[in-house]
């Protein structure tokens, strides 16, 4: 009964505070549409000055294929120095050259091959390398096609075909928005319950809850589970938004979601506990917070980079970092579907992660006021 | 006789700083009393509470509760303890009926005992037709008798309840007084035993047994009565000019046969040294000398007072100009502030001249801070004007803000700095350059007494030091107005008469003081006073004047707190 | 008025510095975060594990194969006999990329006729995805090259990547965590400063006195600032001297840049906590708003990746612009007009935040 009792209190408050309500839904909603439609690795309309220095027809043909590519934005730039500008300005991320070399060459065969040089602005190694394959491809197709114009396609050649599994159209929001929940999920579940906290000392009603017949345990236990019932709703939410605004598809079944988010929002949930009670200071605590939710997840979880790419001591460090378990397991479930054979080892390391925090936290708040 | 359901037995507490808060505490609190606890803030009255109350664990020594021992089974006690701490322990979001249907669920209560005891309980506090609202809408008063009804629900042995009248209007002190007596006699087959925490004097009398603690020592432990008895004989009435009040008082408290010099009403109240003679009213300044009985606060001052006389204070700089000057420092014209639809305060006007003590006397809420914030220029008010030393200050240039002094009712220093930085900063801050800053800071640290404490961390500081520290850092530049917001609630009697002299003394010199209060019996010291309650002036006179308004046969000879009910009632 | 700045000043700093705690976190959450985040954020594909399902036993098709074991980008890890078996292990993500080559593979490649081979990618990263199509692509051409020479060639695209020569992606992300890192500390700082003398209530006692309301903004934005550029100047010295980055702008240049830049944030970081009644509120407003700046800044992402409205949301991002500035003059030698494009907007930001403080702070006084 005291439980219970204990319980309607939470529910009551939840209902009448707004801070809960906007962090368990508003702020959900505002980190999946900025994240996700801010962090795009699908490269679209790279700026591309080209300078062709060849015969008009050659050079028509060139632009119109690159152009084709819905990857780049070409622009013509009368002279390599004008390229070199324009990228100096960061107005075009590249420049390709064609010399007054390259049609001979091209009709001929010589020693020399035919090469077109592309400068490309590598501050960005990772958009870098995906505008050479472009190009590079784009340029194969139009040497196709000019070759099976000619009938000159050689049949001596080697067709290589791909298959993209569980994301055919390689869209990075695929797989990056199931990361961006992970990264909602740590920061709702953390904040929830640390913000409740302190209102209870700030009332001094926490005074009089430790001073009743009630039990510490029962005392947790209502904040989680009123927090809890947040939580899954935050999570409901970001899922419909991942599916109907992103598109993202969902192929797992709901047991092995509801088992990931159970198991991670404890361990969230349970961490924002740890945090306020243990920091009376503010400024500590919001430190504290930041570094423990947002950078991490961001960065170490998998959401963005791929862990296996890491150095290998960073490796273990994101083993210490619950997000990645639950970025890996709703990538798999978004994408792939029920795959047992991965989602059960995360699941493992969610449990852990969650038992360690709250049996912090329990140890930490004891119930006496020193 | 039952046994006690408290027994402190040598309890020693000490916080990390370190900071003794109690010190070999022994005592016990018997059933069917209302045993008082009183003491000034720091002396470690909520400290032992919590101790009771099973919130903290004792250094050294044992609390046993009905026969537990609150070290290692608390938790059997507290289904058997009410507990109200200071500030309500109420769900503010929750509206009355789901605060008590809580405390309900907690201590396990069935439906029929359930339904009974809340029904008892609204009747009693008066709270019936509020079951709906939420606990943060109810007024001060209403909110600890709310507090208490919670505390009371489930028909404690012991109810520990801290300074819950603390603040809150007189009537409703008065109420909640008799409610928690009512509840004492109802109870008598089930021997409740009360512990109430107060720092009101008045409410100590009335006990049938007090604890006196005084920076975690307890000094005194016994009824009423035996506190009295010391003192008898050496209580006088000394009767004076009337507008000499305070130098009187002054001049009264510097002789060495007097123990303590208190204005009351027209006269001063004289409490003698142990042992000292009894001399003309003329040698202390007076024109009559009469015995008068003996009253708890004069106990208590007997037993706080150090042995022998204090040295004088240090004099001041500027010179005694000596009663009320002619012209307005202050003017409050229909002065009107709404926060959405409350109206806290509401056509509120009165002038205030130079050299003027004036009182702002009423319960919490009752809108005299936010008078003060709009005359201080940190609230715009929502109609009417307030001007000071002729200027609005909220659109006064800085100039017009140097000339005020303000000490804001909780500490609003910086408590991670230490006391000179503090006062370094704010010398800055008002302008004075590296000497006059030098000279100002110095006269600081000698006339408040705080160089010892120079290097000291304000937020360290014990609660009185604290307020010596802000009155020293509003003085700083030498203002010509003075803005003192509850600058003394929750000291003890002796700091309290202490600061009360200095502010004399500064009234004399010239400078204008405006006060507020909730303790009804320091406004004595006004020159005059504004009774403010629920955001209205009910009435604007000297203290003397206001007394003699409610005078009746009935109440011959009443005090300001009856005063304060007559005319608020009759508003 | 002077003396009174200073005062405030000097007040804010001995408070800041005085509380170990304040000082730890100040000094060493962004050098861990530092080594921690650059050795992250990489999107490189190396070793990727790769599967063989080859129902060839020519000798062409355990060439190819032993390319892609020879290639950095691959390491073959299994092979399979089955499409079950391949398909198992993609799915449980034991291989990341299945090469199937069919029967008629080498026999095909002999005979000059032309041949298929099939790769299947585990899409799930779609960007690692397309890297590793790009590395098979070129391996399959150059073994095609070498299998068929003589033949018409293909066109040799030639490669020179300007300022990161090396593509290495700390050269990237470094100053990115410059603007990231010391955006959060200034935002915290100054957010939380003027919430907590709200919520302590020594705000009020500051506004009596003669300190007008600009002059408490400087004293509240200053600390700020000063963490700010200590933050952000530990992680140039890391960048420098551990991850070895290259420095061809000037850097006293960047650091009025990145005054400038620490101006807005702190801006933004005022004015969101003049809004706020309590510390909690502040840090909760501070949580919302940091998220979408560094999102939207180009920190993780390119801009030009992004829909065309939320790139003009990013516009008033300031980290936006001094990630540009920071990356130009860590890794190319920045011509100050191309600088100066970026300042201004960043100035604007700047302007308008304090102005907004400045009106709150005023606003409180009613």
């Amino acid at each position: 009964m005291r439980l219970r009792g204990l319980m309607r209190k939470e529910i009551r408050h939840v209902l009448r505070d707004p801070s809960a309500i906007l962090i368990a839904f508003l702020m959900p909603i505002v980190l999946l549409l900025t994240n996700g439609f801010g962090i795009s690795l699908d490269a679209s309309e790279m700026k591309l000055a080209v300078v062709i220095a060849a015969p008009e027809e050659t050079a028509r043909g060139m632009l119109q294929a690159l152009d084709a590519s819905p990857y780049l934005a070409v622009q013509r730039a009368l002279s390599t120095h004008d390229g070199e500008q324009a990228m100096i300005a960061g107005r075009v991320r590249g420049m390709l050259v064609v010399r007054d070399d390259f049609s001979p060459r091209l009709s001929r065969v010589t020693r020399w091959p035919a090469a077109v040089q592309l400068v490309v602005n590598a501050t960005d190694p990772n958009t870098a390398r995906v505008m050479e394959s472009y190009v590079s491809s784009a340029l194969q197709v139009w040497r196709t096609g000019q070759l099976t114009e000619k009938r000159a396609l050689p049949n001596a050649r080697i067709d290589l075909q791909y298959r993209d599994w569980f994301n055919p159209e390689l869209r990075s929001a695929d797989f990056i928005v199931p990361g961006i929940i992970a990264m909602v999920m740590t920061m709702a579940g953390t904040l929830l319950t640390a913000s409740g906290v302190s209102r209870e000392w700030e009332q001094g009603t926490m005074e009089s809850m430790l001073a009743s017949p009630a039990r510490m345990v029962e005392l947790i236990l209502a904040r989680l589970l009123t927090n809890f019932g947040l939580g899954i709703g935050s999570m409901l939410l970001s899922v419909l938004i991942a599916t109907v605004v992103f598109d993202v598809p969902f192929r797992g079944g709901f047991l092995a979601l509801a088992a990931a988010v159970s198991l991670f929002l404890m361990f969230a949930l349970g961490l924002g506990l740890f945090i306020s009670t243990l920091s009376r200071n503010q400024f500590v605590a919001g430190q504290l917070s930041f570094l423990t939710t947002m950078m991490p997840a961001m960065m170490l979880s998998g959401m963005l980079f791929d862990i296996s790419a890491m150095p290998h001591w960073l490796q273990v460090v994101t083993f210490f970092v619950p997000a990645r378990y639950l970025v890996s397991i709703l990538q798999t479930l978004f994408l792939a579907g029920d795959v047992w054979g991965v989602i059960i080892p995360n699941l493992a390391g969610l449990a852990v992660a969650a038992v360690v925090t709250l049996s912090a936290t329990v140890l930490v708040t004891r119930r006496r006021l020193d | 006789m039952t046994d006690p359901v408290v027994v402190v037995d040598a309890v020693r507490h000490v916080f990390p700083g370190p900071h003794v808060a109690l010190d070999n505490l022994s005592a016990t609190i018997r059933p069917g009393v209302i045993t008082g606890l009183v003491g000034p803030d720091g002396a470690g009255k909520t400290t032992l509470i919590r101790l009771i109350a099973g919130l903290l664990r004792p250094e050294q020594g044992r609390i046993v509760v009905l026969g537990h021992d609150m070290a290692i089974s608390a938790a059997a006690a507290h289904r058997a303890i009410g507990y109200m701490p200071q500030r309500f322990g109420l769900y503010e979001d929750l509206s009355v009926a789901e605060n008590l249907d809580l405390f309900a669920d907690l201590h396990a209560m069935t439906a029929a005992l359930r339904a009974e005891r809340i029904a008892r309980l609204l009747q009693f506090t008066g709270l019936r037709s509020f079951t709906k609202r939420l606990a943060g809408q109810l007024s001060g008063g209403m909110k600890q008798k709310l507090g208490l009804a919670c505390a009371l629900l489930a028909r404690p042995r012991l109810l520990l309840l801290d300074e819950p009248s603390v603040g809150v209007d007189p009537a409703s002190r008065r109420e909640l007084w008799a409610i928690v007596s009512a509840m004492l006699e109802e109870g008598q087959a089930d021997d409740m035993a009360v512990l109430w925490a107060t720092a009101y004097l008045d409410e100590a009398g009335r006990c049938d047994d007090v604890l006196l603690l005084h920076e975690g020592q307890l000094l005194a432990h016994g009824p009423p009565e035996a506190f009295l008895e010391p003192t008898r004989g050496r209580v006088f009435r000394l009767g004076i000019a009337p507008e000499q009040r305070r130098k009187a008082a002054r001049q009264a408290a510097a002789d060495p046969a007097v123990l303590d010099a208190l204005v009351a009403g027209d006269a001063l109240r004289i409490v003698l040294r142990e042992g000292a003679g009894v001399p003309d009213a003329e040698v202390l300044g007076g024109v009559s000398l009469e015995p008068l009985a003996p009253r708890f606060e004069d106990g208590f001052v007997a037993l706080l007072a150090p042995p022998s006389p204090p040295d004088p204070l240090p004099r001041g700089e500027g010179e005694l100009v000596g009663g009320v000057g002619s012209e307005d420092a202050i003017t409050v014209a229909d002065l009107v502030r709404r926060f959405g639809t409350f109206t806290a305060v509401d056509r509120v006007s009165f002038n205030v001249r130079r050299g003027e003590i004036f009182g702002l006397l009423g319960p919490n809420g009752a809108g005299k801070s936010t008078i003060f914030r709009m005359l201080c220029g940190l609230l715009r008010p929502s109609g009417g004007q307030a001007r000071v030393a002729g200027a609005d200050l909220l659109r006064a240039p800085a100039e017009a803000r140097a000339r005020i002094g303000y000490m804001a009712q909780r500490f609003s220093l910086y408590a991670q700095l230490s006391v000179l930085e503090n006062l370094r900063f704010f010398a800055r801050v008002y302008g004075l350059d590296r000497v006059a800053g030098a000279r100002a800071i110095d006269a600081a640290l000698t006339g408040f007494d705080l160089a010892d404490i120079a290097s000291g961390i304000a937020g360290d500081l014990p609660l009185g030091l604290k307020q010596r520290l802000a009155l020293a850092a509003a003085l700083l530049h030498g203002p010509d107005i003075l803005f003192l917001d509850e600058p003394t609630s929750g000291i003890d009697p002796l700091t309290r008469r202490e600061f009360w002299s200095r502010i004399g003394r500064l009234a004399d010199e010239g400078v204008t003081i405006l006060v507020t209060s909730h303790f009804m019996d320091e406004a004595e010291y006004c020159d005059r006073l504004g009774i403010v309650n629920q955001g209205r002036l009910a009435a604007v006179d000297t203290p003397a004047a206001l007394r003699a308004r409610v005078r009746t046969d009935a109440l011959p000879d009443p005090t300001l707190e009856d005063a304060f009910i007559a005319l608020v009632s009759a508003q | 008025m002077l003396r009174r700045v200073f005062a405030l000043i000097m007040k804010e700093l001995v408070g800041l510095w005085k509380d170990p705690k304040t000082r730890m976190v100040i000094l060493v959450p962004p050098m861990v975060q530092v080594v921690i985040f650059a050795y992250a954020a990489t999107y490189d594909v190396t070793h990727v594990p790769l599967g063989t399902w080859n129902d060839d036993a020519g000798a062409q098709s355990a060439e190819l194969i032993r390319r892609f074991d020879g290639s950095p980008a691959f390491a073959v890890t299994e092979s399979f006999a089955a499409p079950e078996q391949a398909r198992a292990a993609l799915d449980a993500k034991r291989v990341a990329v299945v090469l199937h080559v069919p029967q008629d593979f080498s026999s095909d490649v002999l005979a000059g006729r032309t041949a298929h081979a099939q790769l299947l990618l585990d899409a799930r990263r779609s960007n690692s995805a397309l890297m590793a199509q790009g590395y098979a692509a070129s391996i399959v051409a150059s073994f095609a090259q070498d299998m068929h020479p003589g033949r018409s060639p293909p066109i040799v695209l030639l490669t020179r990547d300007w300022f990161n020569p090396m593509l290495e992606s700390t050269w990237f992300i470094l100053p990115g965590l410059v603007c990231v890192l010391s955006l959060i500390m200034s935002l915290l700082v100054s957010a939380l400063s003027l919430a907590r003398e709200r919520e302590l209530g020594t705000f009020e006692q500051l506004l009596v006195t003669p300190l007008r309301p600009a002059e408490i903004l400087v004293g509240k934005a200053l600390p700020g600032i000063i963490v700010g550029l200590i933050n952000a100047n530990i992680v140039i010295i890391a960048a420098l001297l551990w991850f070895r980055l290259p420095f061809h702008g000037d850097l006293l240049l960047f650091e009025a840049m990145l005054l400038l830049y620490t101006l807005s944030g702190v801006g933004i970081g005022l004015a969101l906590s003049s809004f706020a009644r309590t510390q909690q509120q502040a840090m909760l407003g501070v949580f919302v708003f940091a998220s979408p700046m560094i999102v939207l800044s180009g920190f993780a992402a390119p801009i030009e990746n992004m829909p065309r409205i939320v790139e003009l949301i990013g516009r008033i991002d300031p980290v936006r612009y001094m990630l540009v500035i920071a990356r130009g003059l860590f890794l190319q030698d920045m011509p100050l007009r191309v600088v100066l494009e970026q300042a201004w907007p960043m100035a604007l930001i700047a302007a308008t935040m304090l102005t907004v403080a400045g009106f709150a702070v005023r606003r409180a006084l009613s």
